[in-house]
């Protein structure tokens, strides 16, 4: 039976469609019994006969060429069964292909995986090795020689814009949309987005307000390290054993690197401890691959710690900003100019066209410019992070709006009502939208209990800011097998990283009127459907959700068609309805049909889905803090998240989505940054110092889901795993302001980073800098 | 993670004569939780590992009018479910209950804080505002020194080739006494102190004078340290807030720390007036009987 218990703290500001029986209610999870017992089985819980163990030599410099590397001691050293570098990968061509994940160069991809000539960062890869135990394979690693030639590092934006800025890749060529310049450089792209007349807009506000900003480099911070497991038969048959978003992403990725056709490499997903983006690249897979046929066929573990994890995976871009914004009298803005500079680490690729969209979108804007630059600096390659981009570019606007708003003495949400994009106005990209609901979430905040109560004390704000995320459609396969005992096998391809399983069966279990427990959900592996995009872009419940309810609506349709043929009456003739099947005298239960229609023949059936029109999604978002003054630190007192969820299949997993984008948006707004000495050496690689909010640094994250349907889903979904990320930072500065009268221009709002800038404040007024004596 | 010899010898002679056979390459290992993790990233490489935990007097705890003496190796969870040291050193708990969390604290001992002799470690400063002794077995027999001087530098103390603590004993607290340990993270868990300060007081039977004080700060020198002068500026003053501002400011002046990426010279130099100030007041609040070691909890930042 369906539990309908309300665990979450979440309201419904709005309901939309209603008459559901599944949809909406808040089920235990298919994987809930293993995981809570520690019985699921994740990347490094793979186990077989014979396993061996690898271990992955890494750069300890930013910047340098590879001279030569000698490997004969590890190979001595007993125990060690191979031991490889770039030279066991074939030649990679210098030619940028769409693996399904966006355009990369296959150089740069193979490269990452394990470097050719150069290292580009702290924590590069250069060489594993696959021995009998872990501690031998490690010991191994460290008798491997690399004779480096080192360069210097360029670290951030500035370094790497700089004249005489030292060159991370000989052959890259600045992209100016589609026209390719001469020289060597570091900037990788530069796009504009333009329309109306922005000189004209600036030239007749009221008000402008023009700064800069900088962010961190950030990571994801999933809890379970990257690790795979390869065998490589004697018969040329592999298969990899990994935590992936995307077992066909990890398919695509490691066939272009090692040049093998796709039939002869499965790839099996495990349970998958969090990715945020960060498992869509490959990293250890292709490196266990040829270690284990270069170790004769056996197969070969890499599992990474935490510290290669925080070195060589992940991060998300740091990035300098510029947002000016102009207004006139009214509040009405007429003019707005972003400059977006992001960090892409070492191969090009930072997530600053997403970021282009996400800028000005809560806004309609009829005078605007977004420029974006895509940069190379010695960090390591820049991958997806939960609306990837977002947070960074919000931080800036929304904190551009707060100014506008205080200046102009107008409460910071009626100037965002005032302002709000709804249907039919632009992105900065020019795409028109459908119907959004970004105007509710801001209102949804503003009628909130929360908005509405006094906050009272020194050193007390509150702030808030709004955000976008696109959301994907994307490409998804699955079967679903009727059991004669009326219960359905669904099998689908979308690796289950937020409860997934659940709201996909969910949505099966509706379109066939029967119970969500009569669904048996399973994530398999690349061999058994067809193509499935990752799991990202908040895609999952929408568009495999998509598939498993035409599969609903398939087997519903040829069981009525077989009855008719049993009851030899036409097919129109048979009806279902509260579970029974009927036409005329005969009448059957679910469960029944699902054995007579089955007499003759199996009963499967299989769906493949690519839907275009997918809906964005909005949040608006509320937070008190309150500052140490002595200190620095902030203290969250209270968080509320509105946000438009199209419509929430489980509220659970969307009131967890909510929560859990605000966690990772509050750590990034104030203490997460990656820190690097002088040499470009990644000083924080642990969790220790890279801080990562705990449980003790967050309060209750209340959460209102505003329900407005995307009306292209036959269920109203839209994404929403993504847009919760984008507003926190720009919330937790503008409190901060409220709190303190500093406007914060960088990220983290660290405890340092803040008491610099009260002092900096105070010594405006007082010329007197407390401490530097 | 590097193979090496482990051995568990059950009294302090077997211990000395293995650490001493093993030079510089044997070390004691008491709840592991910095030496194995030390060991496992590769900072720290060793032939030998010597647990003392099944020497019995590093593993007692005994508690008199004459004072505290905590074995070595005790765990800080067992020091904080004993009601005894919770009632007369209400500050000990201050460090025991922050040192990691409830995992750790099942393991990390008080001294294997203080030999691993982190200059940000979190029972230190508390230790020497007590006034505690530390009290060293060796080849030569036994040894003991005041706390403020067992640190010689970062993870470095005055063990020689051969020696290893065994206890560390806290005088009784003397009438109107009262102590506080606090420290500044970014976070409210799991962190590395910015800066630490410990304060004790002895004010007058009427409570309205500090006979005497001590303050020792964490995470601003090579060392933890004693900052003398800035307990002997509160001696015959009256408690105000004032005095304590005054002595806040001496502690400022004495720090001398670093900036690296957990604090700027600037910052942790403020932060030393800061926490040296909240930490003198709190323990003029015990000495007065006014504050409990909950209330202190959340100040340092348990929920
Ligand atoms: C997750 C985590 C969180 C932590 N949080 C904190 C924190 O908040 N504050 C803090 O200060 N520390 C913290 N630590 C560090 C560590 O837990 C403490 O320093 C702890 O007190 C060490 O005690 P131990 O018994 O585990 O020492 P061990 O690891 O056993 O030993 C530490 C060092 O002391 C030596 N040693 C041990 N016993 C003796 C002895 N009897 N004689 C001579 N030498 C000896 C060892 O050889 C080693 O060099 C944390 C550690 C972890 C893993």
């Amino acid at each position: 039976m369906a539990g309908t218990k309300q665990n979450g703290t979440g309201t419904l500001a709005a309901n939309g469609q209603n008459g559901y029986k599944v949809i909406g209610t808040r089920p235990v999870r298919p994987d809930g019994v293993d995981k809570v017992t520690g019985r699921a089985v994740y990347a490094a819980d793979v186990q077989m006969t014979g396993l061996l163990h690898g271990f992955v030599l890494r750069s300890p410099h930013a910047h340098a060429h590879i001279r030569s590397i000698d490997t004969s001691k590890a190979e001595a050293l007993p125990g060690v069964r191979a031991v490889v570098t770039a030279a066991d990968l074939p030649e990679a061509e210098d030619k940028v292909e769409d693996l399904g994940e966006g355009a990369i160069n296959l150089k740069y991809l193979s490269d990452n995986v394990l470097a050719s000539e150069k290292v580009l960062y702290h924590g590069h890869a250069v060489a594993a090795v696959a021995a009998t135990s872990p501690h031998i394979a490690e010991e191994a690693a460290g008798l491997i020689e690399v004779d480096y030639e080192l360069l210097p590092p360029v670290m951030t934006v500035d370094d790497a814009l700089a004249d005489d800025a030292p060159i991370l890749l000989e052959t890259l060529r600045t992209d100016s949309m589609g026209e390719v310049g001469a020289e060597q450089t570091n900037l990788a792209s530069v796009f504009s987005h333009q329309r109306g007349d922005l000189d004209a807009g600036f030239a007749g506000a009221h008000l402008v307000v023009d700064r800069t900003y900088r962010t961190e480099t950030v990571h994801q911070g999933y809890i379970e390290p990257h690790a795979a497991t390869a065998l490589y038969s004697a018969d040329g048959q592999i298969i990899i054993w990994t935590s992936t978003q995307g077992s066909f992403a990890v398919r695509g990725q490691v066939c272009e690197i090692l040049k093998i056709p796709v039939s002869r490499l499965k790839v099996v997903p495990t349970e998958i401890g969090g990715g945020f983006g960060g498992k869509i690249n490959v990293y250890v897979e292709p490196v266990a691959v040829i270690l284990s046929q270069k170790a004769g066929y056996e197969p070969v573990k890499i599992v990474m710690s935490r510290a290669d994890v925080l070195a060589a995976t992940g991060p998300t871009s740091g990035s300098n900003i510029r947002v000016k914004i102009g207004v006139d009298a009214d509040g009405k803005i007429s003019a707005a100019l972003a400059e977006l500079y992001y960090e892409a680490g070492a191969y090009p690729g930072s997530p600053v066209g997403a970021a282009a969209n996400v800028s000005l979108a809560p806004y309609a804007i009829d005078n605007l410019q977004v420029d974006g630059y895509d940069i190379v600096v010695n960090r390591p390659r820049s991958a997806a992070y939960r609306a990837p981009g977002g947070t960074n570019v919000a931080f800036a606007v929304e904190s551009v709006v707060d100014e506008l708003a205080e200046k102009l003495d107008m409460d910071p949400a009626e100037f965002r009502i005032l302002n709000g994009a709804k249907e039919n106005d632009r992105r900065p990209d020019g795409l028109q939208y459908a119907r959004i609901g970004q105007i509710e979430t801001v209102e949804a905040i503003r009628d909130s209990e929360h908005y509405q109560s006094p906050l009272e004390g020194k050193y007390r704000g509150r702030g808030i800011a709004s955000g976008y995320w696109n959301n994907w459609g994307g490409q998804s396969s699955a079967t679903a097998v009727l059991n004669p005992d009326g219960t359905v096998n669904l099998n689908e391809a979308s690796t289950d990283i937020g409860g997934t399983r659940a709201s996909i069966a969910m949505q099966l279990a509706e379109a066939m009127d029967i119970e969500y427990e009569q669904v048996k959900a399973r994530v398999v592996d690349t061999d058994t459907v067809s193509y499935n995009d990752v799991t990202g872009g908040s895609r999952t419940t929408f568009a495999t959700g998509l598939a498993a309810y035409n599969l609903g609506r398939q087997l519903l349709k040829e069981m009525k068609s077989r009855l008719a043929d049993q009851w030899e009456v036409a097919a129109g003739d048979v009806s279902y309805e509260e579970g029974t099947f009927s036409a005329g005298s005969e009448s059957v239960s679910f469960a029944e049909a699902a054995g007579l229609v089955q007499r003759e023949e199996p009963l499967m059936a299989s769906s493949t889905v690519h839907p275009q029109d997918f809906g964005p999604g909005f949040s608006t978002q509320c937070v008190d803090i309150e500052v140490d003054p002595d200190t620095g630190k902030i203290t969250i007192l209270r968080y509320t998240i509105a946000q438009d969820v199209g419509k929430a299949i489980h509220p659970s997993y969307v009131e967890g989505q909510m929560q859990g984008g605000v966690a990772q948006g509050i750590g990034w707004a104030i203490n997460e940054e990656y820190i690097y000495d002088d040499e470009g050496r990644l000083l924080n690689a642990s969790l220790l110092d890279y801080r990562m909010p705990t449980s003790l640094d967050l309060p209750m994250i209340e959460t209102i889901m505003v329900e407005v349907p995307h009306p292209a889903h036959p269920y109203g979904v839209r994404g929403v795993g993504e847009v919760n990320i984008v507003p926190p930072a720009g919330a937790v500065a503008n409190a901060v302001f409220q709190a303190t009268g500093v406007r914060m221009d960088k990220l983290p709002i660290s405890p340092a980073n803040l008491l610099e800038a009260m002092w900096a404040k105070e010594a405006e007024a007082a010329e007197l800098v407390p401490g530097d004596d | 993670m590097q193979a090496f010899d482990f051995v568990a010898p059950t009294s302090v002679d077997e211990a000395v004569s293995a650490l001493a056979a093993g030079g510089g390459r044997a070390r004691p290992l008491s709840g592991g939780t910095d030496l194995i993790a030390q060991l496992q990233e590769g900072r720290l490489a060793l032939d030998t590992v010597v647990d003392v935990k099944r020497i019995p007097e590093l593993m007692a705890i005994s508690i008199s009018d004459d004072g505290l003496t905590l074995g070595a190796s005790v765990a800080c969870q067992s020091i904080n479910a004993n009601q005894a040291i919770r009632d007369a050193y209400p500050a000990l708990i201050d460090s025991t209950h922050l040192i990691g969390g409830t995992q750790i604290q099942g393991r990390a001992s008080i001294g294997g804080n203080l030999c691993n002799s982190s200059p940000a470690a979190d029972s230190i400063p508390n230790l020497i505002a007590h006034s505690v002794t530390c009290h060293i077995a060796g080849p030569n027999g036994r040894r003991s020194v005041a706390a403020e001087d067992f640190c010689t530098g970062p993870g470095r103390n005055v063990l020689a080739n051969g020696e290893f603590l065994v206890a560390i004993e806290f005088p009784a607290p003397p009438a109107n006494f009262g102590a506080a340990y606090l420290r500044f993270i970014p976070r409210n868990e799991m962190d590395i102190a910015v800066v630490g300060a410990g304060a004790s007081v002895v004010l007058s039977d009427d409570k309205s004078t500090i006979q005497s004080a001590r303050v020792a700060l964490g995470a601003v020198a090579p060392t933890p340290l004693f900052v003398q002068e800035a307990g002997d500026s509160l001696a015959g003053q009256p408690v105000s807030e004032e005095t304590l501002a005054k002595a806040a400011d001496l502690a400022r002046e004495a720090a001398k720390p670093i900036s690296d990426m957990r604090g700027t010279i600037p910052q942790r130099k403020h932060l030393s007036a800061v926490l040296t100030q909240r930490a003198l007041r709190i323990a003029i609040d015990r000495a007065r009987g006014t504050k409990t070691v909950d209330e202190l909890g959340r100040l340092n930042g348990h929920g």
